[in-house]
């Protein structure tokens, strides 16, 4: 016979591996993107600064990806997780795998996803498990960085030239939709808030909508309307771009399984 | 070995990035455990969760203490997260030697080769994460800025 409470530690590790994992996916599949900008940026400066950034999120994801593996006990590893899964096995958010494009549109995504993350990581650092609260109170401060960068770029560009500011002002229609994921729960991310481990995802919403709009207001952007439409990255729903990308960034693992450098 | 002697060792051990500085001024060792049986635990934080020179770190440290005769574990801290406060005052002035200016709490950071305070920022990301670029007004000398954080 199974005790309660054996049934409620074995629900509660198994929300953490789901959390873990679909926060490291969504850190990995963005640092991805990231590095697909290096030796491409419009200056080096920019080269570093989105190699940079895209290191830090893998230092996020390598993190939370151990954690993963570690609560899953099938003596994967963090490696395995990243090379060796499935599209469909993936729970990022939909928003990152979306392509780069060009500088402006990578930088729109950016933006969004960096507000997104400061109101999460100020939120996650008080989370009920100390290894999801360390990272989060870790990654924060790099964060704030991140965001620096990104609103920088989003202001310099939307109230820039007519041609900087038409491009920007389409690439925020194109990526609106996948905005409203960031704060619409999965199953994982309730459990998780209603065990503490993770924050509501309703309480970020307004506070990530007025820091979007402060910015779109000094970029001169117009805020896109909501739509109903979404996407589910975290439900494991992906689209081609996420199968892509994962073939360029497994193929040596998946060519060569077990090699090293 | 004793613990005061262990963190004698781990200050020969150089940042494979900035060789300057040892690891024990950078401020990222947290503890020394004595385990009792010939071994010792040692605490290290990352300056940055993704910094490519935290595993070279951990294995300098363990490459180290081989010769010593001390089994060694490097354990990674991640809390409280690492500050470039805990920098001790002697780096500061070594990195201003070695041309980087060090991390400071002010809108303007000094030219280290001149002194001047005239300097603009270029980037806010450099060589590795822990540096920004930026560039003297009067001598025209493009630094390094070890960043806050």
């Amino acid at each position: 016979m199974t005790s309660g409470s054996a049934v409620l530690i074995e629900a509660s590790s198994d929300i953490k591996r789901r959390y873990a994992l679909q926060l490291g996916d969504t850190s990995l599949i963005l640092a991805q993107r990231l590095g697909e900008w290096i030796g491409h940026a419009p200056a080096l400066e920019e080269d570093l600064a989105l190699a940079n950034i895209g290191l830090d999120l893998i230092g996020q994801s390598r993190y939370l990806l151990s954690y993963a593996a570690e609560l899953e006990g099938r003596g994967r590893d963090e490696d395995d997780l990243a090379f060796l899964r499935d599209p469909a096995d993936f729970a990022n958010l939909t928003l990152v795998e979306e392509p780069n494009l060009d500088f402006g549109h990578t930088i729109v995504r950016q933006f969004l996803f960096d507000a997104w993350q400061l109101e999460l990581f100020e939120r996650l650092q008080y989370s009920c498990d100390p290894r999801f609260a360390e990272l989060a109170a870790k990654a924060l401060k790099e964060t704030l960085y991140h965001a620096r960068f990104s609103t920088g770029w989003l202001v310099r560009l939307g109230d820039g030239t007519e041609e900087s500011h038409r491009r920007m002002q389409g690439s925020l229609d194109a990526l609106w939709k996948l905005t409203h994921e960031l704060c619409a729960p999965s199953d994982t991310d309730r459990a998780a808030a209603a065990c503490g481990l993770a924050p509501d995802l309703a309480t970020l919403r307004g506070s990530w909508n007025a820091r979007v709009e402060r910015v779109l207001n000094e970029a001169t952007l117009r805020r896109p309307v909501d739509v109903a439409y979404h996407w589910h990255g975290k439900r494991f729903q992906h689209g081609e771009h996420l199968s892509r990308l994962l073939a360029e960034m497994q193929i040596m693992q998946r060519s060569y399984p077990g090699s090293q450098w | 070995m004793l613990e005061r002697e262990v963190w004698q060792r781990l200050a020969e051990v150089p940042d494979p990035e900035i060789p300057i500085l040892n690891v024990v001024e950078l401020g990222i060792i947290r503890y020394v455990r004595l385990t009792g049986d010939g071994g010792a635990e040692i605490g290290v934080s990352p300056t940055y969760t993704g910094c490519p020179a935290t595993e070279v770190i951990h294995r300098s440290i363990r490459d180290h203490f081989r010769s010593s005769g001390l089994d060694v574990t490097v354990k990674s801290v991640l809390s409280p997260a690492w500050s470039s406060d805990w920098i001790a005052d002697s780096a500061r002035n070594k990195l201003r030697d070695y041309g980087i200016a060090p991390p400071q709490h002010a809108a303007c950071i000094p030219c280290p080769r001149c002194g001047s305070h005239g300097t603009t920022r270029i980037s806010e990301f450099g060589s590795t994460p822990c540096k920004a670029l930026h560039r003297c007004n009067e001598c025209l000398e493009p630094f390094e800025y070890f960043k806050c954080i």
